[in-house]
């Protein structure tokens, strides 16, 4: 099948004594948004990091588009068409929010590697007005030249969508993108999350909110213990006895 | 603590007037310096040198945050590789200048290379080796080349390729470096400095401001982003290390523009040390501050090591005999040998009150001064945020 993005197969990680991901099979179509959902520990954010280059899996592969993920550096990868969204925001503190999407964008634009030392920024008119226009897609355009210390955690991770958003890329995972938020942000985001979509853009979201898994998701996959114990379309886990349990026998949520 | 290390917005119209002040500054000043005595060439260029030698220390420490310990390898590579080309081609300052940049990229590219490998405190010790072992080497295994401890010097008998090429064999004396027939002693010799010192200063000016500055600052905000943001970090940080290498180089070069002799003490780690003592004072990742850092530090240490017991009992002449006696053996323990220990309070002073430096100082002294001529006026909404 082409229009596989994502091809997970195999995929095994073990910390220690842990069996973090046990022999992960995922498939994931073109265009569509894919959610990973699980009790705490399940696996989930073990498993886009295995996806990303953070970590390398003890056996199986990754594939994207035709690409071999694994062993491809986390730079390689994102140039590949691959952002993320972290569960703890990862972004540049002591830089504003206007450069800190600069940035992201000029990654996509430049490529890994692009010294220029006598450009100067502010010439880059065009650069800041798309800065400018994500910024105010999710909402933090009044913030643009503060500090990205000072922002809330939700406003964080908006920030950080902002930043994965702005290269267009193929595909986009996301771990935990409204934790923090509230629900009136947590809404916008939804919304933003679906416009994208019409976009085509391909998406893997992990979310304890089951409200925004039900509101996004096309196909939802359900982690418990690093193995997967049921798939299938929201209206087909939603019944699902397994996955009851998995969160009852689970921790809170 | 949000730094004041932040990549100020500019416009090409404000770094013009930053140029242009800074430029009037730098050439007026054996006029504003001689107040505090301070107005003599050799001390002048002393502050243009090291001044080119810390903006660039500051080109990888301030914006990348790699803490490199081992700066002065480059600062006595420059050196040795300048009169060295005086020596064997020319008396041309700009020649030696360009060699000695030169070899200090080579070999920050190679010692680069090798300490990016790890970051931190890894990192600091690898250059801190680097430097050491060169200095070391210079005083043994390649004395052919660096003279030992007798310091590389000039010689009448030296080959001096193209001078004698172009200007004949007449030249008994021994020369100075010039600059296309100019004699660069005495001020001239700082002039030729103050204008290295503000290309210097542009370039630095200029790299702040470019893409690639916001990168290396991201880069120090949070490495991990910028790899999943598609980033290749380590072309970067090895780009500003050669890059912050070959000021050292200039600087160097420049050394031995002024005198022309090397030395291995240059290498030491005490001058790697005082770099990177300038920086921190100043502020690191500021654009004035390494600079300021700089002209402090070689200022106390000129004219505070040189302050003698007599001097100040005359200082303390207005008082009773006894008091100005004792109030004189006091300060002495700040003043000669002991400026270090001056110099130590103060570098103690800044890191504890001022950790973004001198600069942090003026910004928040600026930031005060604005908010009071503010709440004057309108009531402020939008209120200038502090550094801390
Ligand atoms: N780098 C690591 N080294 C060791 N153990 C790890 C590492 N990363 C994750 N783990 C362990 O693997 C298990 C799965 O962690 P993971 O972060 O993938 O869970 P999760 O499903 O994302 O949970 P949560 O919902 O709390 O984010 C946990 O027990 C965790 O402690
Ligand atoms: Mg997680």
């Amino acid at each position: 099948m082409s229009d596989i993005v994502l091809d997970v197969s195999d995929v095994n990680k073990r910390f220690g004594g842990l069996q973090a991901l046990s022999n992960i099979n995922l498939q994931i179509e073109a265009g569509k948004t894919h959610a990973v959902i699980g009790p705490n520990g399940a696996g989930k954010s073990t498993l886009l990091n295995v996806c990303i280059g953070r970590l390398a899996p003890d056996t199986g592969s990754v594939i994207f588009d035709g690409h071999v993920l694994t062993g491809k550096r986390p730079h390689q990868i994102n140039q590949l068409g691959v952002a993320r969204v972290f569960q703890t925001p990862e972004i540049f503190l002591d830089l504003t929010l206007v450069q800190n999407v600069e940035i992201a964008a000029l990654a996509k634009r430049d490529g890994a590697f692009h010294f220029r030392p006598f450009k100067s920024m502010f010439k880059d008119k065009e650069l800041t007005g798309e800065a400018e226009h994500m910024l105010e897609d999710v909402g933090l355009l009044r913030l643009k030249d503060e500090h990205t210390g000072n922002l809330s955690r939700g406003d964080k991770r908006r920030l950080e969508l902002a930043m994965c958003l702005i290269q267009h890329p193929r595909l986009l995972l996301l771990d935990e993108p409204t934790a923090g938020m509230s629900r009136h942000d947590t809404n916008r985001t939804i919304d933003l999350l679906k416009r994208i979509k019409e976009r085509g853009m391909t998406k893997v979201i992990i979310e304890h909110d089951m409200h925004v898994v039900f509101s996004l998701a096309d196909w939802i996959t359900v982690l418990a213990q690093g193995a997967i114990i049921a798939e299938g379309t929201p209206d087909q886990i939603r019944g699902n006895p397994k996955v009851q349990e998995a969160y009852l026998g689970g921790a809170h949520v | 603590m949000a730094s004041i290390t932040e990549f100020n917005p500019s416009t090409p119209k404000k770094d013009l007037l930053i140029m242009a002040v800074f430029t009037a500054v730098v050439l007026t000043a054996p006029i504003w310096l001689a107040p505090i005595g301070a107005s003599y060439p050799d001390l002048l260029q002393r502050f243009a040198i090291f001044g080119i030698f810390a903006i660039g220390f500051n080109i990888l420490f301030g914006l990348t945050g790699y803490l490199s310990f081992g700066h002065a390898a480059f600062l006595g590579i420059g050196s040795y590789s300048a009169v060295w080309m005086f020596k064997l081609f020319s008396m041309n300052a700009l020649l030696a200048m360009a060699f000695g940049i030169f070899v200090a990229a080579l070999f920050a590219l190679v010692i680069g290379f090798i300490c990016l490998r790890r970051s931190g405190i890894y990192f600091a010790i690898l250059t801190l080796a680097f430097a050491q072992m060169a200095y070391n080497m210079a005083y043994s295994v390649l004395t052919p080349i660096t003279n030992g401890e007798t310091a590389l010097t000039l010689d009448v008998a030296d080959p001096r390729i193209i001078d004698r090429a172009i200007l004949g064999d007449a030249k008994e004396a021994l020369p100075s470096p010039s600059l296309f027939g100019l004699e660069l002693t005495g001020f001239t010799s700082f002039y030729f400095c103050a204008v290295m010192l503000i290309l210097a200063f542009w370039v630095s000016l200029k790299i702040f401001r470019s893409p690639f500055g916001l990168k290396l600052l991201a880069m120090k905000s949070n490495q991990n982003r910028m790899q999943y943001t598609g980033y290749n970090t380590k072309p970067y940080l090895l780009v500003a290390f050669v890059i912050s290498g070959m000021y050292a180089g200039l600087a160097g070069s420049l050394m031995a523009v002024t005198d022309p002799l090397a030395g291995a003490e240059r290498m030491q780690w005490t001058a790697s040390g005082e770099v990177v003592l300038m920086t921190i004072l100043g502020g690191a990742g500021t654009l004035f501050g390494p600079l300021f850092g700089a002209a402090i530090i070689k200022y106390f240490e000129n004219i505070f090591s040189a302050l003698n017991k007599t001097q100040l009992t005359e200082v303390f002449g207005f008082l009773p005999d006894g008091m100005a006696e004792a109030l004189a053996s006091v300060s002495l323990l700040f003043v000669g040998e002991g400026w270090h220990l001056t110099l130590g309070i103060m570098f103690m002073l800044v890191v504890i009150f001022l950790p973004g430096g001198l600069m942090e100082g003026i910004y928040r002294l600026t930031a005060r001064v604005k908010r009071k001529r503010e709440s004057g006026g309108a009531v402020s909404g939008g209120a200038v945020q502090p550094s801390e």
